[in-house]
């Protein structure tokens, strides 16, 4: 029964914008590849990326590849489309991730059924184009 | 440790347009209602609106995040000569209550006399439900939008959900909140939503982002709300009985910091109101505790955050507001700590935690309409979001 599935928002209607220290992780999405900003000299990760550690202050920035994996922190199960008010089922989710402690992404969850839906259970990345040529980190069950 | 400035200011006045459904305020103006508000706040105090001399904003002077106020275009519109104070706590809702703190911090340091705080809301160009998802795409809410966390409703639910993920609280309690509140307004002239409410029907109403259904979300409402702060010393000569401010604090910590717009918050902020810190710091200052309270005025946009700031504020344990409310406690006739005794932001009217403010005066007046008997302190607390949040305790002359 895929209509119980939860769906991906309809790319066309996504729009981000981008600055000198988020850039790089859309430009990683874009290249299907994972990552979150970390500190240079503390190691400490931070999201959304801004100029400065909020641990050193220090302005190093390394992107690390990370598994592509994610927790589910916590999650809502909406029914309507936020751009026409459609019914759609989408699952937005709060996710930490998998190899940068500390590093949250709000997501969203695809493909899966929303009773199925656990706090804890793992998640794994996929891809999403948005407008403009931008690609949208999504995530699906294991 | 007590407060140095405990009880050297008092709100005098209080006014408010009546409260309308959204959209449903127009042709009047914003600045009129704006105005009508102030005017009937100075009416209520016995001054002149001439009078007044500073205006102490919160939500950086927004008008519900649509439309902007502005100390010179008040001045222009009601004739008051001059000014010797204007300023505004920064973000949004969170600031309702500690703009009496701001009122008071420029009349103890001589910056003005009679200061004046306003609240005005039109939602005929757009709804606050919406509003997040309408802004244009910045760098840093690139981060959230695209979820489809569109309004402030979306983004609480998740910290509702992880709530009931750690503790174990059900919807009940949720549906409790909402019901105690609904009976508050059944006798309140001008609220919104005036018929009680039962529990089946609040398990009908759609869920809009699950675990919160229709009625877990606040009124859409449009009106202004005004109310004056003065010395303790002039406020022996109005017209009103003074309400002291007893006790207010904003800002609060970095672990809850942008909080439902970040998601980034350690389990112990995540799940809570973001008021501990606000919490610690008013008990600090006035050497009360909860129990002291008598009548607490929630900011209520959303039903769970009653009960998370139930525990910020040490009316229950972190973790037991579910039981807690559940068991009746915040009920206005029978409970342990009446709770938005006015039909709060879920059924009276959403002025941006304003109401709170009148419900807390009236209260400590002893003129309120589900008037707790004997009250002598009332906590008002500005909305759990980015910061500041705020607090406020109001003592009540006996």
């Amino acid at each position: 029964m895929s209509d119980s599935l939860s769906k991906m928002l309809p790319g066309e209607n996504i729009r981000i914008s981008t600055d000198t220290y988020t850039r790089p992780f859309w430009e990683a999405a874009k290249a299907h590849k994972l990552t979150v900003a970390q500190c240079g000299d503390c190691g400490t990760f931070r999201m959304p990326p801004r100029p400065y550690c909020p641990d050193c202050q220090s302005k190093k920035i390394n992107w690390p590849e990370l598994p592509g994996t994610a927790k589910v922190y916590s999650f809502a199960v909406c029914h309507k489309s936020p751009f026409t008010g459609e019914d759609l089922l989408y699952i937005p989710a709060v996710l930490d991730i998998d190899g940068a402690p500390g590093a949250r992404l709000v997501s969203n969850l695809v493909g899966i059924d929303p009773d199925k839906v656990e706090i804890g259970m793992t998640v794994a990345v996929d891809w999403h184009p948005i407008t403009e040529g931008w690609v949208l980190p999504i995530f699906k069950p294991q | 440790m007590t407060w140095e400035h405990q009880d050297k200011t008092a709100i005098v006045g209080i006014g408010a347009t009546p409260y309308y459904p959204r959209g449903t305020s127009e042709p009047q103006t914003i600045y009129e209602m704006a105005g009508e508000a102030i005017m009937a706040a100075c009416e209520d105090a016995g001054l002149n609106v001439k009078q007044i001399d500073g205006f102490a904003y919160y939500s950086g002077a927004s008008a519900g995040y649509v439309d902007k106020m502005d100390t010179a275009d008040f001045m222009e519109m009601l004739g008051i000569p001059e000014i010797t104070f204007t300023a505004a706590l920064t973000s949004g809702g969170g600031g309702s209550a500690g703009a009496a703190g701001l009122a008071t911090a420029a009349i103890v340091s001589g910056q003005a006399t009679y200061v004046v705080t306003v609240m005005a809301l039109q939602q005929s160009k757009a709804r606050l439900g919406t509003v997040f998802g309408q802004v244009a795409p910045d760098p840093i809410n690139s981060f959230l939008q695209p979820s489809g966390l569109v309004g402030p409703g979306h983004l609480m639910s998740v910290l509702a959900k992880r709530h009931m993920h750690l503790y174990g609280t059900r919807r009940e309690a949720f549906a409790e909140i909402v019901m105690a509140t609904r009976l508050n307004a059944v006798n309140r002239p001008g609220a919104v939503r005036r018929n009680p409410l039962t529990k089946e029907e609040y398990f009908s109403s759609p869920m809009l982002a699950d675990p919160l259904c229709r009625l877990d979300f606040c009124l859409e409402t449009d009106g202004a709300v005004a109310f004056i702060t003065t010395s303790s010393e002039r406020a022996k000569d109005l017209k009103q009985k003074p309400v002291y401010i007893h006790g207010c604090a904003h800002g609060g910590r970095r672990e809850w910091g942008r909080a439902f717009a970040w998601m980034g918050m350690p389990d112990e902020y995540f799940a809570s109101a973001g008021n501990k810190p606000i919490a610690e710091r008013l008990w600090q200052q006035t050497g009360l505790s909860a129990k002291d309270i008598d009548v607490a005025l929630l900011y209520d946009h959303f039903s769970p955050m009653v009960l998370m700031q139930l525990e910020d504020y040490g009316f229950c344990q972190r973790g037991e507001g579910g039981e807690f409310v559940e068991s009746g406690a915040i009920r206005y006739a029978t409970g342990s700590i009446p709770v938005n005794t006015h039909g709060g932001q879920l059924s009276e009217a959403y002025i941006i935690g304003m109401t709170h403010v009148r419900e807390g005066v009236e209260q400590m007046r002893g003129v309120a309409t589900n008037q707790v008997k004997g009250a002598e302190f009332a906590l008002v607390t500005g909305g759990p979001a980015s910061l500041p949040v705020s607090g406020l305790i109001l003592r009540g002359e006996k």
